[in-house]
């Protein structure tokens, strides 16, 4: 994978708003963004209601996945090009997903709703209609997602990216700062994490950073490019969003998105813990 | 439903002009919220606001309401508020303490 695979430039997009086959996507969890005007064209998917199962602390399995993109009018053969707001942190979680669960062409649009807003460009309230379509997805691929015990394991093996502002990292924060501070579980990092927060990866305009400066920014932290990684962060958007860029713009191999992520790993009992602004030993 | 296990399951901005939640103690949370404003005392909606911390570094980024209004929950210490929108660009510095904090940023054409 690389940047002219897995990214579309707003320029691109916008040339491309009913070309056939391509499908734009808004991913976000709060969907009031997109009702109030979105990428003409574009269909939503609302990060919780369709992308979690409404039980189990889980998100949707294959079949679930089937049946959305399916009732939504998107086909397996079809480009789908996914955008948000957050910097794009929703549509890089969803477009892991679709990588996990096969799809054949996903891209992200560079910049997300922030770059289109700051560039003026078009927005409608029209919502489209797509006739239902068959969707099949492939089963998961778990090469992309990484699950607690194995996360517990890489502990001073593997390279452990905490994507998390600094402030959350250390355990002053146990929340991002535009959200409440009340939640359950402890504060801190998975010790021998590096801190490289998911902003670095960023320009201020939500854009991403060039592959030049993304290798520097993630070498210079302190990544191993000889190992495995895992990513994480507190729910696993934020980690997605540095998943795609080791992954799908630099192009490493083995990297794993941690989804179940803080809110998991702080919350386990008997787990090790590190505090503070430095990695902490294994 | 907004209730606080809602609030903690995502990490997106909640509404920044609904009332701050029943549950957040203001006793231990540290409000930093204000409005945009244009150079012609305009508010901006659809801005992005994001704080910085005291070395610069991102903390979070919201898009102000309709009314231009944004609200982050930090905690005590030296920040800094950066805004982007159509209307231009703006920063200010901000020295939060406990409880709420209200500012106001202004934003200009470069």
């Amino acid at each position: 994978m690389s940047r002219d695979t897995a990214l579309v430039s707003a320029d691109w997009a916008e040339k491309n708003l009913e070309t056939p086959g391509i499908v734009f996507v808004e991913v976000d969890e709060d969907t009031t963004a997109y009702d109030g005007g979105h990428i003409p064209g574009a269909i939503k998917i609302d990060w919780k209601t369709d992308l979690q199962d409404p039980v189990r602390r889980d998100f949707v399995n294959q079949e679930q996945f089937s049946k959305l993109l399916s009732d939504r009018g998107i086909g397996n053969d079809d480009t789908v090009i996914l955008y948000g707001g957050n910097n794009n942190w929703f549509a890089a979680y969803a477009y892991w997903y679709f990588k996990l669960y096969g799809h054949g062409d996903v891209k992200l649009l560079d910049g997300g709703r922030k770059k289109w807003e700051l560039d003026a460009r078009p927005y409608t309230k029209d919502i489209p209609t797509r006739a239902a379509a068959t969707y099949v997805a492939k089963a998961p691929d778990l090469s992309i997602r990484a699950f607690r015990d194995e996360v517990v394991a890489a502990i001073g093996e593997k390279n452990l990216v905490d994507v998390r502002s600094p402030d959350e990292f250390a355990g002053r924060l146990l929340a991002p700062a535009h959200l409440p501070q009340e939640q359950s579980q402890r504060g801190g990092h998975i010790p021998t994490a590096i801190s490289v927060p998911w902003s670095k990866a960023a320009n201020e305009d939500g854009t991403f950073k060039s592959d030049a400066d993304l290798t520097k920014i993630y070498g210079d932290a302190g990544l191993d490019g000889s190992k495995d990684t895992i990513a994480y962060c507190r729910i696993g958007e934020r980690s997605s969003h540095t998943w795609f860029v080791l992954k799908e713009l630099l192009g490493q191999e083995n990297v794993k998105n941690y989804d179940g992520s803080w809110t998991e790993y702080g919350s386990l009992i008997g787990v090790p813990i590190a505090l503070g602004d430095e990695p902490g030993k294994a | 439903m907004t209730s606080p296990s809602n609030i903690a399951d995502g990490c997106a901005a909640p509404d920044q002009s609904a009332p701050i939640p029943a549950s957040v103690d203001l006793q231990k949370e540290t409000v930093i919220t204000g409005t945009v404003t244009s150079a012609e005392g305009e508010a901006v909606a659809g801005a992005y606001v994001r704080l910085l911390d005291s070395t610069g570094e991102f903390t979070a980024e919201v898009v102000t309401s309709p009314q231009g209004v944004f609200r982050f929950f930090a905690a005590p210490g030296t920040w800094t508020l950066r805004a982007l929108s159509r209307s231009g660009n703006g920063e200010l510095a901000v020295d939060a303490t406990r409880g709420v904090n209200e500012v106001g940023l202004s934003v200009a054409a470069a």
